[in-house]
Protein backbone atom coordinates (compact mmCIF):
# COMPACT_ATOMS: atom_id res chain seq x y z
CA UNK A 1 0.00 0.00 0.00
CA UNK A 2 1.68 3.08 -1.02
CA UNK A 3 0.94 6.64 0.59
CA UNK A 4 -2.71 7.24 2.12
CA UNK A 5 -3.68 10.67 3.11
CA UNK A 6 -6.89 10.58 5.55
CA UNK A 7 -8.82 14.25 4.45
CA UNK A 8 -11.72 15.94 4.79
CA UNK A 9 -11.94 18.94 1.92
CA UNK A 10 -14.23 20.87 5.05
CA UNK A 11 -11.28 21.19 6.93
CA UNK A 12 -8.73 23.86 6.23
CA UNK A 13 -5.44 21.77 7.19
CA UNK A 14 -6.89 19.07 5.20
CA UNK A 15 -6.95 21.19 2.19
CA UNK A 16 -3.72 22.58 2.67
CA UNK A 17 -2.09 19.34 2.31
CA UNK A 18 -4.64 17.71 -0.45
CA UNK A 19 -3.07 21.37 -2.49
CA UNK A 20 0.27 20.42 -1.68
CA UNK A 21 0.26 17.05 -2.27
CA UNK A 22 -1.76 17.39 -5.84
CA UNK A 23 0.27 20.58 -6.92
CA UNK A 24 3.69 18.39 -6.66
CA UNK A 25 2.31 15.33 -8.12
CA UNK A 26 2.54 13.37 -5.18
CA UNK A 27 1.14 9.65 -5.34
CA UNK A 28 -1.40 8.65 -2.93
CA UNK A 29 -4.45 7.21 -2.70
CA UNK A 30 -7.34 9.42 -0.60
CA UNK A 31 -9.05 8.73 2.57
CA UNK A 32 -12.12 10.65 2.67
CA UNK A 33 -13.34 11.53 6.29
CA UNK A 34 -16.56 12.67 6.42
CA UNK A 35 -16.05 14.65 9.90
CA UNK A 36 -19.83 15.61 9.43
CA UNK A 37 -21.06 12.48 9.37
CA UNK A 38 -19.09 11.65 12.37
CA UNK A 39 -16.63 9.24 10.65
CA UNK A 40 -13.22 9.39 11.87
CA UNK A 41 -9.99 7.44 11.04
CA UNK A 42 -9.69 3.80 11.82
CA UNK A 43 -9.52 3.71 15.37
CA UNK A 44 -6.23 2.24 15.43
CA UNK A 45 -4.63 4.86 14.22
CA UNK A 46 -5.75 7.44 17.02
CA UNK A 47 -5.60 6.95 21.29
CA UNK A 48 -9.21 7.21 22.39
CA UNK A 49 -9.25 10.80 23.56
CA UNK A 50 -7.21 12.47 20.28
CA UNK A 51 -9.61 15.25 19.73
CA UNK A 52 -7.32 16.12 16.25
CA UNK A 53 -8.89 13.31 13.95
CA UNK A 54 -7.79 15.05 10.27
CA UNK A 55 -5.76 15.34 8.39
CA UNK A 56 -3.80 12.16 9.06
CA UNK A 57 -0.67 10.68 6.78
CA UNK A 58 -0.31 7.24 6.61
CA UNK A 59 3.02 5.64 4.64
CA UNK A 60 3.68 2.40 5.25
CA UNK A 61 3.63 1.64 8.74
CA UNK A 62 4.52 5.52 9.46
CA UNK A 63 1.19 7.55 10.89
CA UNK A 64 1.79 11.34 11.11
CA UNK A 65 -0.64 13.72 12.11
CA UNK A 66 -0.27 17.88 12.17
CA UNK A 67 -0.60 19.92 8.98
CA UNK A 68 2.83 20.96 9.00
CA UNK A 69 4.29 18.07 9.97
CA UNK A 70 2.50 16.36 7.18
CA UNK A 71 3.32 19.28 4.35
CA UNK A 72 7.57 19.19 5.58
CA UNK A 73 7.25 15.68 5.27
CA UNK A 74 6.24 15.60 2.18
CA UNK A 75 7.92 18.45 0.91
CA UNK A 76 11.47 16.12 1.76
CA UNK A 77 10.37 12.99 0.97
CA UNK A 78 9.29 13.64 -2.25
CA UNK A 79 11.74 16.59 -3.18
CA UNK A 80 9.44 19.74 -4.52
CA UNK A 81 10.65 22.75 -5.41
CA UNK A 82 13.03 24.27 -3.12
CA UNK A 83 10.74 27.54 -2.77
CA UNK A 84 7.79 25.44 -1.19
CA UNK A 85 10.38 25.00 1.96
CA UNK A 86 13.14 26.78 1.67
CA UNK A 87 16.73 25.18 2.17
CA UNK A 88 18.02 28.72 2.96
CA UNK A 89 18.30 29.08 6.79
CA UNK A 90 16.98 32.54 6.81
CA UNK A 91 13.86 31.94 4.41
CA UNK A 92 13.20 28.90 6.38
CA UNK A 93 12.97 30.23 9.59
CA UNK A 94 10.77 33.18 8.21
CA UNK A 95 8.28 29.84 7.30
CA UNK A 96 8.48 28.79 10.69
CA UNK A 97 7.64 31.80 12.23
CA UNK A 98 4.46 32.27 9.92
CA UNK A 99 3.50 29.07 11.19
CA UNK A 100 4.29 29.38 14.88
CA UNK A 101 1.82 33.14 14.79
CA UNK A 102 -0.06 31.15 12.50
CA UNK A 103 -1.37 28.52 15.22
CA UNK A 104 -1.74 31.39 18.01
CA UNK A 105 -3.92 33.96 15.75
CA UNK A 106 -5.48 31.81 12.61
CA UNK A 107 -6.13 28.38 13.63
CA UNK A 108 -8.44 28.01 15.47
CA UNK A 109 -9.65 31.56 14.91
CA UNK A 110 -10.43 31.70 11.46
CA UNK A 111 -12.46 27.99 11.95
CA UNK A 112 -15.06 29.19 14.33
CA UNK A 113 -17.47 30.22 12.06
CA UNK A 114 -18.06 27.09 10.59
CA UNK A 115 -18.97 26.06 13.65
CA UNK A 116 -21.53 28.74 14.44
CA UNK A 117 -23.12 28.64 11.57
CA UNK A 118 -23.04 24.96 10.10
CA UNK A 119 -21.92 22.30 12.96
CA UNK A 120 -23.93 23.93 15.87
CA UNK A 121 -27.00 24.37 14.67
CA UNK A 122 -27.10 20.92 12.84
CA UNK A 123 -26.81 19.77 17.15
CA UNK A 124 -29.88 22.26 18.09
CA UNK A 125 -26.93 24.20 19.28
CA UNK A 126 -26.65 28.19 19.08
CA UNK A 127 -23.54 29.80 19.79
CA UNK A 128 -24.23 33.19 21.76
CA UNK A 129 -23.86 36.28 19.85
CA UNK A 130 -21.35 37.84 21.94
CA UNK A 131 -18.71 35.08 21.07
CA UNK A 132 -19.62 35.24 17.43
CA UNK A 133 -18.87 39.25 17.55
CA UNK A 134 -15.67 38.57 19.30
CA UNK A 135 -14.88 36.03 16.97
CA UNK A 136 -15.01 38.56 14.12
CA UNK A 137 -13.01 41.17 15.94
CA UNK A 138 -10.15 38.35 16.17
CA UNK A 139 -10.61 37.71 12.40
CA UNK A 140 -10.69 41.38 11.50
CA UNK A 141 -7.12 42.29 13.92
CA UNK A 142 -5.62 38.61 12.40
CA UNK A 143 -6.45 39.53 9.20
CA UNK A 144 -4.55 43.23 9.11
CA UNK A 145 -1.66 41.63 10.89
CA UNK A 146 -0.92 39.33 8.10
CA UNK A 147 -1.20 42.06 5.87
CA UNK A 148 0.70 44.52 7.86
CA UNK A 149 3.61 42.16 9.28
CA UNK A 150 3.39 38.90 7.26
CA UNK A 151 2.73 40.28 3.63
CA UNK A 152 4.16 44.31 3.40
CA UNK A 153 4.86 44.54 -0.03
CA UNK A 154 5.97 40.91 -0.71
CA UNK A 155 4.42 39.25 -3.14
CA UNK A 156 4.09 36.18 -0.92
CA UNK A 157 3.97 36.00 3.02
CA UNK A 158 7.67 35.13 3.55
CA UNK A 159 9.26 35.85 0.26
CA UNK A 160 9.15 36.68 -3.14
CA UNK A 161 8.05 32.74 -3.65
CA UNK A 162 4.63 31.23 -2.84
CA UNK A 163 5.72 28.73 0.41
CA UNK A 164 3.81 25.99 2.43
CA UNK A 165 2.87 29.29 4.75
CA UNK A 166 0.92 30.59 1.93
CA UNK A 167 -1.15 27.23 1.60
CA UNK A 168 -2.06 27.17 5.26
CA UNK A 169 -2.88 31.04 5.33
CA UNK A 170 -4.68 30.34 1.97
CA UNK A 171 -7.30 27.64 3.14
CA UNK A 172 -7.96 29.37 6.76
CA UNK A 173 -8.90 32.68 4.77
CA UNK A 174 -10.69 30.34 2.16
CA UNK A 175 -12.71 28.97 5.25
CA UNK A 176 -14.14 32.32 6.27
CA UNK A 177 -14.80 33.03 2.85
CA UNK A 178 -17.06 30.23 2.57
CA UNK A 179 -18.94 30.45 5.33
CA UNK A 180 -19.84 34.33 4.10
CA UNK A 181 -17.18 36.92 5.35
CA UNK A 182 -15.67 38.27 2.02
CA UNK A 183 -12.14 39.10 3.65
CA UNK A 184 -10.38 40.03 0.54
CA UNK A 185 -13.66 42.48 -0.82
CA UNK A 186 -11.75 45.76 1.62
CA UNK A 187 -8.45 44.33 1.84
CA UNK A 188 -6.44 44.56 -1.93
CA UNK A 189 -3.50 43.33 -1.21
CA UNK A 190 -4.41 40.34 0.46
CA UNK A 191 -6.70 40.17 -2.27
CA UNK A 192 -3.81 40.44 -5.24
CA UNK A 193 -1.83 37.86 -2.72
CA UNK A 194 -4.72 35.56 -3.03
CA UNK A 195 -4.94 35.84 -6.80
CA UNK A 196 -0.66 35.83 -6.86
CA UNK A 197 -1.18 31.94 -5.06
CA UNK A 198 -3.94 30.16 -6.70
CA UNK A 199 -2.30 31.44 -10.33
CA UNK A 200 1.14 29.42 -8.50
CA UNK A 201 -1.96 26.28 -7.87
CA UNK A 202 -4.06 26.75 -10.77
CA UNK A 203 -7.45 27.51 -11.72
CA UNK A 204 -8.39 23.79 -12.16
CA UNK A 205 -7.09 22.72 -8.42
CA UNK A 206 -8.21 25.31 -5.98
CA UNK A 207 -11.71 24.78 -7.89
CA UNK A 208 -11.58 21.36 -7.15
CA UNK A 209 -10.11 21.85 -3.53
CA UNK A 210 -12.72 24.95 -2.35
CA UNK A 211 -16.02 23.77 -4.13
CA UNK A 212 -17.04 21.28 -1.17
CA UNK A 213 -16.48 24.43 1.44
CA UNK A 214 -18.04 26.74 -1.10
CA UNK A 215 -20.80 24.78 -1.18
CA UNK A 216 -21.34 24.49 2.58
CA UNK A 217 -24.11 27.48 2.92
CA UNK A 218 -25.91 25.86 0.09
CA UNK A 219 -26.17 22.95 1.73
CA UNK A 220 -27.59 24.32 4.67
CA UNK A 221 -30.12 26.23 3.20
CA UNK A 222 -31.05 23.03 1.13
CA UNK A 223 -31.38 21.10 4.05
CA UNK A 224 -28.86 18.83 2.63
CA UNK A 225 -26.49 18.36 5.84
CA UNK A 226 -27.47 14.95 7.69
CA UNK A 227 -27.40 15.48 11.72
CA UNK A 228 -24.28 14.48 13.42
CA UNK A 229 -24.63 11.10 14.46
CA UNK A 230 -25.27 11.21 18.75
CA UNK A 231 -21.52 9.41 19.47
CA UNK A 232 -20.52 12.80 17.58
CA UNK A 233 -22.36 15.40 19.72
CA UNK A 234 -19.84 15.18 22.95
CA UNK A 235 -17.12 16.05 21.20
CA UNK A 236 -18.97 18.39 19.01
CA UNK A 237 -20.25 20.10 22.55
CA UNK A 238 -16.28 20.36 23.79
CA UNK A 239 -15.52 22.13 20.91
CA UNK A 240 -18.27 24.63 20.99
CA UNK A 241 -17.82 25.16 24.19
CA UNK A 242 -14.15 26.35 23.59
CA UNK A 243 -15.47 28.73 21.79
CA UNK A 244 -13.51 32.34 23.60
CA UNK B 1 27.14 42.83 17.70
CA UNK B 2 26.73 39.07 18.16
CA UNK B 3 23.42 37.00 18.36
CA UNK B 4 20.97 38.22 21.16
CA UNK B 5 17.72 36.39 22.32
CA UNK B 6 15.31 39.00 23.95
CA UNK B 7 13.99 36.51 27.08
CA UNK B 8 11.45 36.66 29.98
CA UNK B 9 12.17 33.69 31.74
CA UNK B 10 8.41 33.70 33.32
CA UNK B 11 7.26 32.63 29.77
CA UNK B 12 7.49 29.17 28.76
CA UNK B 13 8.95 29.38 25.18
CA UNK B 14 11.90 31.85 26.34
CA UNK B 15 12.52 29.35 28.85
CA UNK B 16 12.62 26.80 26.04
CA UNK B 17 14.58 28.58 24.39
CA UNK B 18 17.03 29.97 26.78
CA UNK B 19 18.18 25.85 28.12
CA UNK B 20 18.40 25.06 24.06
CA UNK B 21 20.90 28.14 23.57
CA UNK B 22 22.97 27.46 26.69
CA UNK B 23 22.72 23.69 26.13
CA UNK B 24 24.21 23.86 22.74
CA UNK B 25 26.81 26.61 23.61
CA UNK B 26 25.71 29.35 21.57
CA UNK B 27 27.32 32.41 22.09
CA UNK B 28 25.00 35.03 23.08
CA UNK B 29 23.57 38.19 24.78
CA UNK B 30 20.71 38.09 26.75
CA UNK B 31 18.21 40.39 26.95
CA UNK B 32 15.54 40.32 29.20
CA UNK B 33 12.34 41.82 28.41
CA UNK B 34 9.89 41.68 31.50
CA UNK B 35 6.35 41.33 30.09
CA UNK B 36 4.57 41.98 33.57
CA UNK B 37 6.39 45.54 33.54
CA UNK B 38 5.35 46.07 29.96
CA UNK B 39 8.64 46.16 28.30
CA UNK B 40 7.58 44.15 25.49
CA UNK B 41 5.51 47.48 24.33
CA UNK B 42 8.43 49.69 24.16
CA UNK B 43 8.77 51.48 20.53
CA UNK B 44 13.18 49.62 21.27
CA UNK B 45 12.13 46.16 21.11
CA UNK B 46 9.38 46.44 18.12
CA UNK B 47 12.90 46.97 16.38
CA UNK B 48 12.99 43.68 16.85
CA UNK B 49 9.61 41.95 17.21
CA UNK B 50 7.29 44.53 15.35
CA UNK B 51 4.22 42.11 17.69
CA UNK B 52 6.13 42.86 20.48
CA UNK B 53 5.99 39.14 21.58
CA UNK B 54 9.34 36.89 22.88
CA UNK B 55 11.19 35.58 22.61
CA UNK B 56 12.59 37.16 19.66
CA UNK B 57 16.09 36.62 17.96
CA UNK B 58 18.23 39.46 16.68
CA UNK B 59 21.55 38.13 14.51
CA UNK B 60 22.96 41.06 13.02
CA UNK B 61 20.28 42.23 11.02
CA UNK B 62 18.28 39.53 11.22
CA UNK B 63 15.73 39.54 13.21
CA UNK B 64 13.03 36.19 14.43
CA UNK B 65 9.95 35.54 16.14
CA UNK B 66 8.38 32.60 18.33
CA UNK B 67 9.99 29.38 19.24
CA UNK B 68 9.72 27.17 17.17
CA UNK B 69 11.21 28.93 14.36
CA UNK B 70 14.02 30.03 17.03
CA UNK B 71 14.78 26.83 17.89
CA UNK B 72 14.95 25.14 14.49
CA UNK B 73 17.23 28.49 13.46
CA UNK B 74 19.41 27.86 16.31
CA UNK B 75 19.93 24.41 16.06
CA UNK B 76 20.79 24.82 11.88
CA UNK B 77 22.99 27.58 12.68
CA UNK B 78 25.16 26.21 15.30
CA UNK B 79 24.98 22.67 14.71
CA UNK B 80 23.38 21.18 17.55
CA UNK B 81 23.40 17.34 17.80
CA UNK B 82 21.35 15.51 15.32
CA UNK B 83 19.05 14.34 17.89
CA UNK B 84 17.89 18.01 19.24
CA UNK B 85 16.20 17.71 15.31
CA UNK B 86 17.11 14.93 13.67
CA UNK B 87 17.85 14.65 9.70
CA UNK B 88 15.87 11.71 9.45
CA UNK B 89 12.83 12.11 7.62
CA UNK B 90 10.49 10.20 10.14
CA UNK B 91 12.38 11.29 13.06
CA UNK B 92 12.06 14.72 11.81
CA UNK B 93 8.44 14.50 10.71
CA UNK B 94 7.98 13.36 14.56
CA UNK B 95 9.30 16.01 16.05
CA UNK B 96 7.41 18.75 13.94
CA UNK B 97 4.42 16.93 14.63
CA UNK B 98 5.09 17.17 18.65
CA UNK B 99 5.95 20.98 17.98
CA UNK B 100 2.63 21.96 15.85
CA UNK B 101 0.26 19.82 18.43
CA UNK B 102 1.46 21.60 21.16
CA UNK B 103 1.06 24.73 20.27
CA UNK B 104 -3.08 24.72 19.69
CA UNK B 105 -3.27 22.00 22.50
CA UNK B 106 -0.61 21.68 26.14
CA UNK B 107 0.44 25.56 25.78
CA UNK B 108 -2.96 27.38 25.88
CA UNK B 109 -4.17 24.78 28.87
CA UNK B 110 -0.84 25.35 30.71
CA UNK B 111 -0.94 29.01 30.90
CA UNK B 112 -4.47 28.84 31.70
CA UNK B 113 -3.55 26.93 34.69
CA UNK B 114 -0.52 28.93 35.76
CA UNK B 115 -2.70 32.48 35.23
CA UNK B 116 -6.13 31.47 36.56
CA UNK B 117 -4.41 29.41 39.60
CA UNK B 118 -1.73 31.70 40.77
CA UNK B 119 -1.24 34.69 38.38
CA UNK B 120 -4.69 36.42 38.44
CA UNK B 121 -5.67 35.93 42.15
CA UNK B 122 -2.18 36.71 43.67
CA UNK B 123 -0.51 39.11 41.13
CA UNK B 124 -3.47 40.61 40.06
CA UNK B 125 -6.07 40.53 42.43
CA UNK B 126 -8.78 38.76 40.03
CA UNK B 127 -11.15 36.26 41.75
CA UNK B 128 -11.42 33.13 39.30
CA UNK B 129 -14.63 30.89 39.41
CA UNK B 130 -13.75 27.59 40.93
CA UNK B 131 -15.92 26.40 37.41
CA UNK B 132 -13.36 28.07 35.44
CA UNK B 133 -10.64 26.50 37.09
CA UNK B 134 -11.94 22.97 37.56
CA UNK B 135 -12.69 23.16 33.90
CA UNK B 136 -8.94 24.44 33.14
CA UNK B 137 -7.73 21.84 35.05
CA UNK B 138 -9.62 18.91 33.18
CA UNK B 139 -8.70 20.12 30.29
CA UNK B 140 -5.05 20.16 31.68
CA UNK B 141 -5.27 16.92 32.33
CA UNK B 142 -6.68 15.50 28.43
CA UNK B 143 -3.59 17.01 27.42
CA UNK B 144 -1.59 14.74 29.83
CA UNK B 145 -3.05 12.12 29.18
CA UNK B 146 -2.55 12.45 25.08
CA UNK B 147 1.33 13.83 26.08
CA UNK B 148 1.42 10.48 27.94
CA UNK B 149 -0.20 8.14 25.18
CA UNK B 150 0.46 9.33 21.94
CA UNK B 151 3.76 10.96 22.21
CA UNK B 152 5.58 9.75 25.41
CA UNK B 153 4.24 5.58 24.76
CA UNK B 154 7.11 3.74 26.17
CA UNK B 155 9.54 5.72 24.46
CA UNK B 156 12.61 7.36 27.43
CA UNK B 157 11.66 10.59 24.95
CA UNK B 158 8.24 12.17 23.67
CA UNK B 159 9.70 11.92 20.24
CA UNK B 160 12.00 8.19 20.62
CA UNK B 161 15.11 7.14 22.38
CA UNK B 162 16.60 10.63 22.18
CA UNK B 163 15.88 14.11 23.77
CA UNK B 164 15.13 16.53 21.33
CA UNK B 165 13.43 20.12 21.25
CA UNK B 166 10.45 18.60 21.45
CA UNK B 167 11.01 17.49 25.22
CA UNK B 168 12.31 21.08 26.21
CA UNK B 169 9.07 22.66 24.63
CA UNK B 170 7.23 20.27 26.77
CA UNK B 171 9.13 20.45 30.01
CA UNK B 172 8.96 24.40 30.08
CA UNK B 173 5.34 23.61 29.89
CA UNK B 174 4.38 21.81 32.18
CA UNK B 175 6.27 23.61 35.02
CA UNK B 176 4.11 26.46 34.17
CA UNK B 177 1.30 24.87 36.20
CA UNK B 178 4.33 23.31 38.52
CA UNK B 179 5.04 26.95 39.52
CA UNK B 180 1.47 28.14 40.48
CA UNK B 181 1.47 25.03 42.73
CA UNK B 182 -0.38 22.14 40.20
CA UNK B 183 1.89 19.07 40.67
CA UNK B 184 1.46 17.26 37.43
CA UNK B 185 3.77 14.81 37.83
CA UNK B 186 2.83 14.01 41.63
CA UNK B 187 0.16 11.69 40.35
CA UNK B 188 2.19 10.64 36.97
CA UNK B 189 5.02 8.48 37.43
CA UNK B 190 5.30 7.89 33.72
CA UNK B 191 5.69 11.68 33.13
CA UNK B 192 7.34 12.24 36.36
CA UNK B 193 10.14 9.53 34.97
CA UNK B 194 10.36 11.30 31.34
CA UNK B 195 11.19 14.82 33.77
CA UNK B 196 13.88 13.10 35.22
CA UNK B 197 15.70 11.71 32.60
CA UNK B 198 14.71 15.45 30.70
CA UNK B 199 16.42 17.52 33.81
CA UNK B 200 19.42 14.81 33.58
CA UNK B 201 19.80 15.29 29.90
CA UNK B 202 19.74 19.07 30.30
CA UNK B 203 21.84 19.53 33.27
CA UNK B 204 20.22 20.00 36.82
CA UNK B 205 22.00 23.64 37.44
CA UNK B 206 21.02 25.08 33.53
CA UNK B 207 17.53 23.53 34.33
CA UNK B 208 16.91 25.24 38.02
CA UNK B 209 18.69 28.43 36.30
CA UNK B 210 15.81 28.68 33.52
CA UNK B 211 13.39 28.44 35.98
CA UNK B 212 14.28 30.35 38.94
CA UNK B 213 12.18 32.94 37.67
CA UNK B 214 8.66 30.88 36.87
CA UNK B 215 9.16 29.11 40.43
CA UNK B 216 9.37 32.77 42.22
CA UNK B 217 6.43 33.76 40.57
CA UNK B 218 4.07 32.98 43.40
CA UNK B 219 6.46 35.38 45.62
CA UNK B 220 5.61 38.49 43.21
CA UNK B 221 4.18 41.84 44.99
CA UNK B 222 0.34 42.30 43.85
CA UNK B 223 0.62 45.10 41.01
CA UNK B 224 -0.31 48.51 41.28
CA UNK B 225 -3.62 49.90 39.21
CA UNK B 226 -2.08 51.44 36.52
CA UNK B 227 -0.17 48.40 35.43
CA UNK B 228 -3.56 46.11 36.02
CA UNK B 229 -4.85 48.26 33.69
CA UNK B 230 -3.16 47.93 31.27
CA UNK B 231 -3.30 44.21 31.81
CA UNK B 232 -7.01 44.48 31.87
CA UNK B 233 -7.46 43.11 28.08
CA UNK B 234 -5.38 39.60 28.75
CA UNK B 235 -7.52 38.90 31.66
CA UNK B 236 -10.26 39.04 29.68
CA UNK B 237 -8.53 36.52 27.47
CA UNK B 238 -7.14 34.32 30.11
CA UNK B 239 -10.79 34.47 32.04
Amino acid sequence: MGLELYLDLLSQPCRAVYIFAKKNGIPFELRTVELLKGQHVSKGFLPANSPQKVPVLKDGDFVLHQSVAILIYLSCKYQTADHWYPPDLQARARVHEYLGWHADFIRGTFGVCLWTKVLAPLIGVQVPEEKVKRNRAAVDRALQLLEDQFLGDKAFLTSQRVTLADLMALEELMQVVALGQDVFESRPRLAAWRGRVEAVLGADLCQETHSPILNILEQVANKQLPPPPPEAHQSMLLRISRIP
Amino acid sequence: MGLELYLDLLCQPCRAVYIFAKKIGVPFELRTVEVLKGQHNSDDFAQVNPLRKVPALKDGDFTLAESVAILLYLSRKYEAPDHWYPQDLEACARVDEYLAWQHTALRSSCSLVMWQKMMLPVFLGERVPPETLASTLAELDRCLQLLEDKFLKDDNFLTGPCISVADLVAITELMHPVSAGCHVFKTRPKLAAWRQRVEAAVGEDLFQEAHEVVMKAKDLPPVDTAMKDKLKPLVQVLL
